[in-house]
C-alpha cells in the first residue's frame, strides 16, 4: 500500500486546453493531468482507498490523459442510451461535474461529484441536483431552465416509446413539477423551496437511497 | 457496447440522481449485486508464459472464452491458475484486446493461425481495429484466393473421373484438360497445327508471287494458287467448325459457354468463310467481303487456349484497363492541345499541310512519340517553336517517365480500390453498429419481459399450488430465476438505469415495429381494453407442457405491452418461431450456452432472443408439431407483434417439448 501511495503522490501538471478545436486533439495527447495523492482524495471524499483505486483505473483506461473533455463525455454517456439522443443532458451533466468551469473534468472533479451522489447526505444530493437544474447558476430555477432539462431527459428516450411521445409532454411535466415545488408561486424555485418540497415527498426520499451500492 | 464504457456505468447510474425530483413514478429497485466486489488478479498460464490480469478486465467481454465461465474448464486447481495449451505470442494480442478494447492483427503472423486462435478464444474477427483491419482483410483474401487456386488446380487436372460420367462429361473434360487422355492430346495438337497453318496461309497468300506466263505485274500468291489456298482454308474451317460444335455439345452450360470469350473468338474466326460462301460473287459487296477476311486473323487468338502465357497477358491487360485508359486520356488531351496550337500557328502559310486540326493530330502524335516521319513540317517560326515544344514535351510525357507513370497508376489504382474498400467496410461497420444498438435495445426489452414474466410466474405459482401438483410450478420459478441470473451484472445494472429513465418520464421503450403499429392504431382508434381480458384468458389456459405456458405468457406479456388490434388482418393464425442465435456480436452470456444442454426446456434467458411471429392465413396448427406451436386460443384478428432481427448467424430452433 505504501508503494502505491508513493507512486500516486505526484505533482499535478496542468495546461490550459486550447480553444481551437483542430488543435484540441493534439492538445489532448499532450495535456497530462495527474490527480492528487490517494490519501488526500480519500480525505476529501467518502470513498475508501480501494474504491478510489478501482475508480481511477477505469477513469485512466478511458482517458489516459487524465482529463475528460465535453465531447468524450457526451460520447461516453450516449453509449448508455442508444435509443435516443443523450448529448443535451450530457452537456448539462458536464457543466454540473465541472464545478470549476475549466472545460474539462479531472479525476478529482469526477470523484467529488460521485462522492456526493453516492455517499453524500440527502441535503448534499439535493443541492447537487439543484445545481444541475440551475443552468445559469443564478440561484433560481425558472421555467425555461426546467423545460430545457426536462426536454433533454425526454430526448434520451428516443422516438420509439409507449405511449407515443407527445410534443407537449415536457411542458406538462414541467408544469407539474412547478406545481409541486414552487411554494410561493413566484415563478422560480429557490434552493430552500426545492429541498423542502423534496423532503416532503416520500418517493423522492426513498429513491435517493437507491444508488448507494453502485460502487 | 465498448468495454471501457462498463467502467463508467457507476457514473451514469450516479448521474441518474438528477432525474429523481422529476420522476412521476417510483423508481424500480436496483439489482442485487451478489458478485464479490473486490477485484482480484487472475493468473493465466499459456504454454508456460504466465500472464496476470484483473478479473474485471476479462469480464468486459462476457461472450468470449476468457470472459465467460468457459474458462473454468481450463482452471488448474493445483497451481491456482488457468492453463491454456496455445501459442503465447498470439495470446499477448488477445489479452491486449481485453485491456485496450482494440484487437490488433500482428503482421508477421500467419493469417490462418491468427484466425484459429480467435476462434478458440471466441473472439469475432470483425472487431479488429481500423488500424489493422485493412491488412487483415487483404491477407485473408489473398490466402483464400491462393487456397481456391490450389484446390481448383488439384481438382482440375489429375482427379479421376467420377465412375458413372456420361460421354458428354468425358468429352468436355477432354476438351478442358487435354492431358487426361491420349485422344484429347492428339486432338489438341491437331487443332493447334491447323491454327498455325491457317494463320500462315493468310499471311502467305498476300505475298507477291512470280506472275504466270503472259502477265507482267506481280501477283499475290493467293490469287495465283487460288484453288490451293481455298482448299486449305476450307479444311481449316471444317476442323474449327467441328471443334466448336463438339465443344458446344459437351459444354455443361451451353449459354455460359456461348458467352465466353473463347467461343466468341471461335465464331468470329470461322464466320467470314461461311459468309463468303453464302454471298454471291458480286462486285459491290466484295469490298465488304474483303473486310471480313481481316477477321480471319483472329484465329491467332485461338492460340490462347494453347498458351497459358497469352491468357495471363490478356488478363493483365484487362485488369490494368483503367490505368491504360487514363494514360490514353492524358495523351489525348496533350495531342488535342498541341494539334490546335500547331494548326493555328500554321494557318496562314501557303501550301501548308496542316489543313485542319484532325490533320494536325497526325503531326502531333508522330512528333510526341519522337517518330518524326517528316511528311508534315511546320514552316512558320511560331510553328517551329511550338513544334519543338511539342517534341520536347513528347519526350517528357511518353518516353522518360513511363516507369514513373506506371508506378503512379499502380498507386492511384490501389488508392481507388482502398477508397472503395473503405466505403464497403464503412457500410459493414455501420451495419454492425446498428446491430449492436439494436442488440442493446432488444436486450432491454427482453429484460423487461422477463421481469414481467417473473412477476407472473410467482403469481401463477401461487394460483396453481392449490389446483395441480407442484410439477409445473417449481421448474417455472426456477426457470425464471435462471433466466434472470444468466445475464451479466453489468447488464442488470444498465437495464435498471434504463428502467429508472422510463419511470422518470412515464413512458416506456419499445421497438420500431410496435411503435409504427401504435401510430397505426392511434389513427384507427381502437380500444385497448380487450387486452386485459386476453391476458387473464391466457393465464388460465395452460394445459401444454412446461414451456408452452412460458411462451403463452410471453405472448400475453407482449400483448399487454403492445395492445393493438389490427383490424385489417382478418382471422389469421399466429405462428411462433423462436430463434436462438449461436454466435453473436452483442453481449451474450456464454454460460447460458453451455447450460443449454441441461436447460433445453428453458429456451429463454438469452438476451438476444428473437421472437418472429409470422402470421399466415392457415387453420390452427396442431400442437404436437414441435416447430409450430400454436397459440392456445385462436383469436380472430390476432394481435400482431413482431420483434424480428436481422442477424444472419445460424439459428437453432429449440423444441418445445
Amino acid at each position: 500500500m505504501g508503494a502505491v501511495v508513493g507512486t500516486l503522490t505526484m505533482q499535478t501538471k496542468q495546461r490550459r486546453p486550447s480553444t481551437d478545436k483542430a488543435d484540441d486533439d493534439l492538445e489532448m495527447t499532450m495535456v497530462c493531468h495527474r490527480p492528487e495523492g490517494l490519501d488526500q482524495l480519500e480525505a476529501q471524499t467518502n470513498f475508501s482507498k480501494r474504491e478510489l483505486q478501482v475508480l481511477y483505473r477505469g477513469f485512466k483506461n478511458e482517458c489516459p490523459s487524465g482529463v475528460v473533455n465535453e465531447d468524450t463525455f457526451k460520447q461516453i454517456y450516449s453509449q448508455f442510451f442508444p435509443h435516443g439522443d443523450a448529448s443535451t443532458y450530457a452537456h448539462y451533466l458536464f457543466n454540473a461535474f465541472d464545478s470549476a468551469h475549466t472545460g474539462s473534468i479531472k479525476f478529482e472533479d469526477f470523484v467529488t461529484a460521485l462522492s456526493i451522489l453516492l455517499r453524500g447526505s440527502v441535503q448534499e444530493k439535493l443541492q447537487w441536483t439543484f445545481n444541475l437544474y440551475d443552468i445559469n447558476r443564478d440561484g433560481y430555477i425558472n421555467k425555461e431552465e426546467m423545460t430545457d432539462i426536462v426536454r433533454a431527459i425526454y430526448d434520451m428516450m428516443g422516438k420509439y416509446t409507449y405511449p407515443v411521445l407527445k410534443t407537449d409532454a415536457p411542458k406538462q411535466h414541467v408544469d407539474a413539477f412547478f406545481q409541486k415545488m414552487d411554494k410561493n408561486r413566484d415563478g422560480v424555485v429557490t434552493l430552500d423551496e426545492f429541498i423542502l418540497s423534496c423532503q416532503e415527498d416520500e418517493n423522492i426520499m426513498r429513491s435517493l437511497q437507491l444508488f448507494e451500492n453502485v460502487i | 457496447m465498448a468495454a471501457g464504457v462498463a467502467t463508467w456505468l457507476p457514473f451514469a447510474r450516479a448521474a441518474a440522481v438528477g432525474w429523481l425530483p422529476l420522476a412521476k413514478k417510483t423508481m424500480p429497485k436496483p439489482p442485487v449485486d451478489n458478485s464479490s466486489r473486490s477485484d482480484e488478479i487472475l493468473y493465466v498460464n499459456v504454454s508456460g508464459v504466465r500472464f496476470q490480469t484483473w478479473k474485471n478486465t476479462l469480464d468486459r467481454y462476457p461472450d468470449t472464452l476468457l470472459g465467460s465461465s468457459e474458462k473454468e474448464f481450463f482452471y488448474n486447481e493445483d497451481t491456482q491458475e488457468y492453463f491454456f495449451d496455445r501459442d503465447p505470442e498470439m495470446f499477448r494480442h488477445i489479452l491486449n484486446f481485453y485491456r485496450t478494447g482494440k484487437l490488433h492483427y500482428p503482421r508477421h503472423e500467419c493469417i490462418q493461425a491468427f484466425d484459429e486462435e480467435l476462434a478458440f478464444y471466441g473472439i469475432v474477427p470483425e472487431i479488429i481495429g481500423d488500424c489493422c483491419m485493412e491488412e487483415y482483410r487483404d491477407r485473408k483474401k489473398e490466402n483464400q484466393e491462393r487456397l481456391a487456386e490450389d484446390t481448383e488446380a488439384n481438382e482440375a487436372t489429375d482427379a479421376p473421373l467420377p465412375p458413372h460420367s456420361t460421354s458428354r462429361e468425358r468429352l468436355w473434360r477432354a476438351f478442358e484438360n487435354p492431358h487426361t487422355s491420349t485422344m484429347a492430346l492428339v486432338f489438341y495438337y491437331v487443332t493447334g497445327f491447323f491454327i498455325a497453318v491457317s494463320v500462315i496461309a493468310n499471311v502467305v497468300e498476300t505475298v507477291p508471287c512470280r506472275p504466270p506466263k503472259g502477265r507482267v505485274k506481280d501477283l499475290p500468291c493467293g490469287e495465283k494458287y487460288q484453288l490451293a489456298f481455298f482448299c486449305m482454308d476450307t479444311a481449316c474451317v471444317l476442323i474449327f467448325t467441328f471443334e466448336y460444335l463438339m465443344r458446344l455439345f459437351a459444354a455443361p452450360s451451353r449459354c455460359k459457354f456461348m458467352r465466353s470469350v473463347m467461343s466468341v473468338i471461335d465464331v468470329v474466326a470461322i464466320m467470314p468463310y461461311y459468309i463468303g460462301l453464302v454471298m454471291p460473287e458480286n462486285e459491290d459487296v466484295s469490298g465488304a467481303f474483303v473486310t471480313l477476311r481481316v477477321f480471319r486473323v483472329f484465329r491467332i487468338f485461338k492460340f490462347s487456349r494453347h498458351s497459358q502465357g497469352l491468357r495471363i497477358l490478356g488478363y493483365t491487360l484487362k485488369s490494368c484497363a483503367s490505368e491504360l485508359g487514363f494514360l490514353l486520356f492524358s495523351l489525348t488531351m496533350a495531342i488535342i492541345i498541341f494539334a490546335t496550337v500547331m494548326f493555328y500557328a500554321e494557318k496562314g502559310t501557303k501550301g501548308s499541310t496542316f489543313t485542319s486540326i484532325p490533320a494536325s493530330f497526325w503531326y502531333t502524335i508522330v512528333t510526341m512519340t519522337t517518330l518524326g516521319y517528316g511528311d508534315m513540317v511546320p514552316n512558320t517560326i511560331a510553328g517551329k517553336i511550338f513544334g519543338s515544344i511539342c517534341s520536347l514535351s513528347g519526350v517528357l510525357v511518353i518516353a522518360l517517365p513511363v516507369p514513373v507513370i506506371v508506378s503512379n497508376f499502380s498507386r492511384i489504382y490501389h488508392q481507388n480500390q482502398r477508397a472503395d474498400k473503405m466505403r464497403a467496410q464503412q457500410k459493414v461497420r455501420l451495419a454492425r453498429i446498428r446491430m449492436a444498438k439494436k442488440g442493446t435495445t432488444n436486450a432491454f426489452l427482453q429484460y423487461k419481459e422477463d421481469r414481467a414474466l417473473g412477476v407472473r410466474a410467482t403469481h401463477r405459482g401461487q394460483v396453481l399450488t392449490s389446483e395441480t401438483p407442484n410439477k409445473t410450478k417449481d421448474p417455472d420459478s426456477d426457470n425464471t430465476a435462471l433466466c434472470v441470473k444468466n445475464r451479466s451484472a453489468f447488464e442488470h445494472q444498465h437495464h435498471h438505469l434504463l428502467h429508472c429513465l422510463e419511470k422518470t418520464t412515464n413512458h416506456e421503450f419499445t421497438d420500431e415495429m410496435t411503435y409504427s403499429e401504435l401510430c397505426m392504431t392511434e389513427s384507427v382508434g381502437f380500444r385497448t381494453s380487450r387486452s386485459t381480458s386476453l391476458s387473464s384468458q391466457q393465464g388460465v389456459q395452460n394445459n401444454s407442457t412446461g414451456c408452452c405456458p412460458r411462451r403463452a405468457r410471453r405472448r400475453a406479456a407482449m400483448r399487454l405491452a403492445n395492445s393493438t388490434v389490427s383490424v385489417s388482418r382478418g382471422s389469421v393464425q399466429e405462428l411462433d418461431t423462436l430463434h436462438i442465435k449461436t454466435t453473436s456480436i452483442a453481449s451474450q452470456n456464454r454460460s447460458s450456452l453451455n447450460a443449454q444442454a441441461s436447460d433445453l426446456k428453458l429456451n429463454c434467458g438469452e438476451p438476444d432472443f428473437t421472437a418472429a411471429i409470422i402470421s399466415i392465413p392457415t387453420p390452427p396448427a396442431n400442437s404436437p408439431d414441435e416447430s409450430l406451436p400454436s397459440s392456445p386460443a385462436p383469436i380472430p384478428g390476432i394481435l400482431r407483434n413482431t420483434r424480428a432481427r436481422a442477424f444472419t448467424h445460424e439459428t437453432v430452433k429449440i423444441s418445445s417439448l
